[in-house]
């Protein structure tokens, strides 16, 4: 028999080769154009770096989108596990309600959901409407829910809730406990999963924060890209790098279960 | 029974049902709180006709372009001969370019193919070609380059799963049957990954059409995208009819709604394969 090693496809080679071509020269030029020196426009310089970290503004922002997210993870975890764990346990028949439910934020853009927002709070108390944590981290937690949904249902299936739960409350154990303490254990990898999702997505979101006038990161982002290209630079693959290391962290809490990172965020 | 899901139900009623409804009620409301369909008969005479046009050609032509080259990258890295690490790289990086949008997305394409972009004065200066001549960044085409930065991703993350789908044993069978390459993908192939295709196309629709901030960012309000005119409507305090912005929302939503109702049973079709 023949031995004949494995060779890629020519056409195949071709494709990946422009794609690559394509994805990655966006990301080289963004680079080269952090390192040029402000005054001098030549090579090389980290002054673009230096505008952005000493830049108090670049703090705060990031800490408020930090904060936000950190929000949006709460409340959609404290929304989605208790409600996924009861429909796996209790009414498997609603399971479908809610995963349609959990789709619609697809079906209305940013832009709508934010008028429409800004319309129907017009009048609520200002702790609500005029605090990023209000309003914005309310809507975030929208945007989070067909990622957060899809990532403890998937979770959620596979492990055996019954068994879990029956153990659980055979030893004596109340419904708090049996929640936090079994349960939660076994989602830990899906919950974490839906949680750098939501994270990637509010760190990028722009259309919401932008219309409803708060300075989050992305605004900054977009103040300083109009007046300072080579700090918008640096910016950029700053933002570029939160997004990797969300997907990246992804990638290992999902390796054991052979998930693949999930799809589409801030527009 | 169904209690304990009631704070999900109740949160997605105040967020979700809430806003989205009042954008419909007000789009068929006048300035005196009164009912009218004007707004919406409105949404049929420039510059908003034009808009949706625009809006959706530039979703249209993406969704083709980026569903078609995702679909062959996808294959590409999925091939048999295709070392495996180029899949989990591929995979990896497409997780990351589909959630990488908006702002920075737009800036760096204005570093590569800008006025002053390095792409741009690389031609300018080693091979004095003019790129702005013939490209513009702020233009149709220019956003329809930038979005298919993340459509192309998005299609790869979808139609994967499809491609493993298509069973290797079904390509040894056509062969052995006498099948070429061709009439194995014109009987087998395609026929199978079809649904999935079209669903993926729907979702690829959707996403470009819902996007705000690439193209805020790229154009400053050069191509009259709906979601860019509904922003500026929100922006300028030119607010003298809230309702007109709120009829182009409802008008979002309606496509939208409308590649929802065509994607359903599309994807319980995709699924048939799926097992």
């Amino acid at each position: 028999m023949r031995i004949r090693r494995p060779r890629i496809s020519l056409s195949a080679f071709v494709w990946l080769v422009l794609a690559a071509a394509y994805f990655l020269i966006p990301l080289v030029a963004t680079l080269l154009f952090s390192i040029r020196s402000i005054k001098t426009n030549a090579c090389c310089s980290a002054a673009a770096y230096g505008f952005v970290f000493h830049n108090g503004d670049f703090w705060h922002t990031l800490r408020v989108s930090g904060v936000l997210a950190l929000e949006t993870i709460v409340i959609s975890l404290l929304l989605f596990v208790p409600t996924v764990y009861w429909v796996h346990l209790k009414v498997p028949r609603l399971r479908p309600l809610i995963g349609f439910l959990a789709l619609i934020p697809f079906v209305v853009p940013p832009i709508v959901m934010v008028v429409g927002l800004l319309k129907v709070y017009k009048n609520a108390p200002s702790w609500f409407y005029d605090r990023p944590n209000g309003i914005l981290a309310a809507a975030y937690v929208i945007l989070a829910f067909p990622y957060m949904f899809f990532a403890l249902d998937a979770g959620f299936r596979a492990i055996d809730v019954h068994t879990l739960t029956e153990a659980s409350q055979s030893l004596g154990a109340n419904w708090l406990t049996t929640l936090a303490r079994v349960i939660l254990p076994n989602i830990r990898a899906a919950a974490l999963a839906g949680s750098f999702l939501a994270l990637a997505i509010v760190m990028g979101e722009f259309t919401i924060a932008n219309l409803a006038q708060f300075h989050t990161f992305p605004i900054f982002l977009q103040n300083v890209n109009e007046t300072q290209p080579y700090g918008a630079a640096a910016l950029t693959l700053i933002s570029f790098g939160i997004t990797w290391g969300a997907m990246l962290s992804l990638l290992f809490i999902g390796r054991s279960r052979g998930r693949q990172p999930q799809i589409a965020g801030a527009r | 029974m169904w209690l304990p899901t009631l704070p999900f139900f109740a949160y997605t009623l105040l967020f979700l049902f809430l806003p989205a409804g009042s954008v419909i009620i007000g789009a068929f409301k006048n300035t005196h709180g009164a009912w009218t369909i004007s707004n919406v008969t409105n949404l049929s005479h420039e510059p908003y006709l034009q808009a949706y046009k625009e809006s959706i050609e530039v979703s249209g032509v993406t969704a083709l372009a980026g569903g078609a080259i995702g679909l062959l990258v996808a294959y590409a890295m999925i091939r048999e001969h295709t070392p495996r690490w180029i899949r989990s790289v591929i995979t990896t990086f497409s997780g990351v370019a589909a959630n990488f949008g908006g702002i920075p997305l737009a800036f760096a394409w204005i570093a590569t193919l800008g006025t002053l972009g390095i792409v741009t004065t690389f031609l300018r200066n080693q091979l004095h070609f003019e790129l702005t001549n013939h490209f513009q960044l702020f233009t149709k085409t220019g956003v329809e380059v930038v979005y298919l930065y993340f459509q192309i991703p998005l299609m790869i993350l979808v139609i994967a799963p499809a491609l493993d789908g298509l069973k290797r044993e079904w390509r040894e069978a056509s062969s052995n049957l006498g099948a070429s390459s061709f009439q194995y993908w014109r009987y087998v192939g395609v026929p199978v990954l079809m649904p999935s295709m079209l669903g993926a196309l729907i979702l690829l629709f959707g996403n470009a059409f819902a996007a705000y901030a690439t193209a805020y960012a790229l154009t400053s309000g050069t191509v009259p995208l709906v979601p860019l005119l509904i922003g500026a409507y929100y922006q300028g305090n030119v607010l003298d009819n809230p309702h007109l912005a709120q009829a182009m929302a409802f008008g979002m939503f309606a496509v939208l709604a409308l590649m929802m109702l065509l994607y359903i049973p599309l994807q319980r079709r995709a699924a048939r394969w799926a097992k």
